[in-house]
């Protein structure tokens, strides 16, 4: 059975439609890239599935929750899959540990002393336990950008959803992050992941969907969709003739 | 002919002042109270709500305090309603300051990223909690500076109230020349009054801008 199903979802933004259909399913432990151009709609879809954006048709069910926009149905969505963004979107009014401690406390009632417990061996997953009284604008961009994973792992979701994680990353600081990512998809983690690193969806992830004009252009093993692309667009996006 | 002393003139207006602080924190902290709730409801509230909310902002800022003075205090009296000066004052200067508030802490709250909504959001919070735990503590830094700044107009507002006949500072002072026939005196003590009250609100807006700036590392 699939984690996430995602069946002939459609967006529009005014008279712009950005996503014309999509269908997706992802089994548990799946690693799924999102490959594709700007514009393509590929993080409109990641912001879909996590209830940031509405959707105009179609429907999307995590683990059994239908996305309906209101905050019960919300709520419960978002407690099944974390969110990773560009922008890491730290709270910088809190410490490292604050930011992983405070969804705990406010969202699940989770007494501060377990929360802190829970937040200690987050932070210490993502290689960042020494930072737990540091201030996000302390932090590196990587750094930031593990506590944000830490964050989100905290609310234990079923599913991992990273938007272009390491787009605002400088290049000797992808790699600390990549390396986070890698290793929960090595324990198990559902990832879906929006990304432009290419080499990194070839290596991880189980599954890659090219996404073309707000279709699902190509979708298969990372093998066969890098090796032997079929249509023209990807051929073109890869830089392959 | 009675002989007024500066002495005299001085303490009518200072004893008069004590009503001009007093409508000024009313004003402020009422204001406030009630400008939090229409921001609450501008921000999140159902859209026929936040059109409410922005619809009385607009109403409160687009209209002359003084005519909000006379509504409050000739208005009700026409359906059979007796107001007295004090309390038509301090209503209609309370729903005044709430207008100009709720927009300066909109504006503040507006100033804080999109991805701060999103990412708390995506962790799972409502909306009430967003801004409990996430939004107003960092909007609050933002706001302290404009929302010291404003208590000046308040205060300065105050004044106004004498026309409906609140016995405050301005009213007093008009009270006593009427009496001393000595409007320079009374008038410039009444404006040195009034910037004693002032000055220091903005001073400390100032200080408070450049010293929430340093902890502000980030922009």
């Amino acid at each position: 059975m699939s984690l996430i199903a995602i069946t002939e979802v459609k967006k529009r933004f005014g008279d712009n439609e950005v996503l014309k259909g999509i269908s997706i399913d992802i089994a548990p432990g799946e690693v799924v890239a999102i490959i594709g151009r700007s514009g393509s709609g590929k993080s409109t879809l990641l912001r879909c599935i996590n209830g940031l954006e509405t959707i105009d048709e179609g429907s999307i069910v995590v683990a059994g929750a239908q996305f309906l926009p209101d905050e019960v149905h919300l709520k419960a969505l978002r407690l099944k899959v974390g969110m990773i963004f560009q922008q890491f979107n730290l709270f910088p009014h809190l410490t490292a540990g604050g930011n992983v401690m405070l969804s705990q406390m406010v969202v699940k009632k989770v007494p501060k002393k377990d929360a802190e417990a829970v937040a200690r061996k987050m932070l210490d997953r993502v290689g960042l336990a020494h930072k737990f009284d540091a201030l996000p604008d302390e932090l590196s961009g990587g750094q930031q950008q593990r506590v944000a994973i830490a964050r989100a792992l905290a609310m234990q979701p079923m599913a991992l959803l990273c938007d272009e994680i390491t787009s605002a990353l400088d290049p000797e600081l992808v790699a600390e992050v990549l390396a986070v990512v890698k290793e929960l998809a090595a324990e198990g983690m559902t990832l879906v992941m929006v990304t432009h690193e290419m080499r990194f969806a070839r290596d991880v992830c189980s599954r890659v969907v090219f996404m073309h004009q707000g279709r699902v252009h190509e979708i298969g093993a990372p093998e066969d969709v890098f090796a032997n692309p079929r249509t023209p667009e990807l051929r073109q996006f890869l830089g392959v003739q | 002919m009675t002989e007024f002393s500066f002495w005299d003139i001085l303490r009518n207006l200072l004893l008069a002042a004590r009503w001009t602080v007093v409508l000024s924190l009313v004003s402020f902290i009422g204001g406030g109270i009630v400008g939090a709730a229409l921001l609450f409801l501008r921000i999140g509230g159902r859209r026929g709500i936040q059109l409410l909310s922005r619809g009385y902002i607009q109403l409160f800022q687009g209209t002359p305090l003084l005519m909000q003075l006379f509504l409050a205090f000739f208005g009700l009296g026409l359906f059979g309603i007796d107001v007295p000066a004090w309390l038509a004052a301090c209503v209609a200067l309370v729903l005044w300051t709430a207008a100009f508030l709720a927009e300066i802490w909109r504006g503040c709250v507006e100033s804080i990223a999109k991805g701060q909504w999103e990412a708390s959001a995506s962790l799972g919070m409502g909306y009430l909690q967003q801004m409990r735990y996430v939004i107003l503590p960092q909007a609050l830094k933002v706001a302290v500076p404009p929302t010291v700044g404003f208590s000046v107009q308040v205060v300065k507002g105050t004044a106004l109230t004498s026309i409906i006949g609140f016995v405050e500072l301005s009213k007093a002072g008009s009270i006593v020349t009427n009496a001393t026939f000595q409007p320079f005196t009374v008038y410039g003590l009444v404006a040195l009054i009034y910037f004693a009250l002032c000055w220091p609100l903005s001073k400390s807006s100032q200080l408070l801008e450049r010293k929430l700036n340093v902890a502000h590392r980030n922009h």
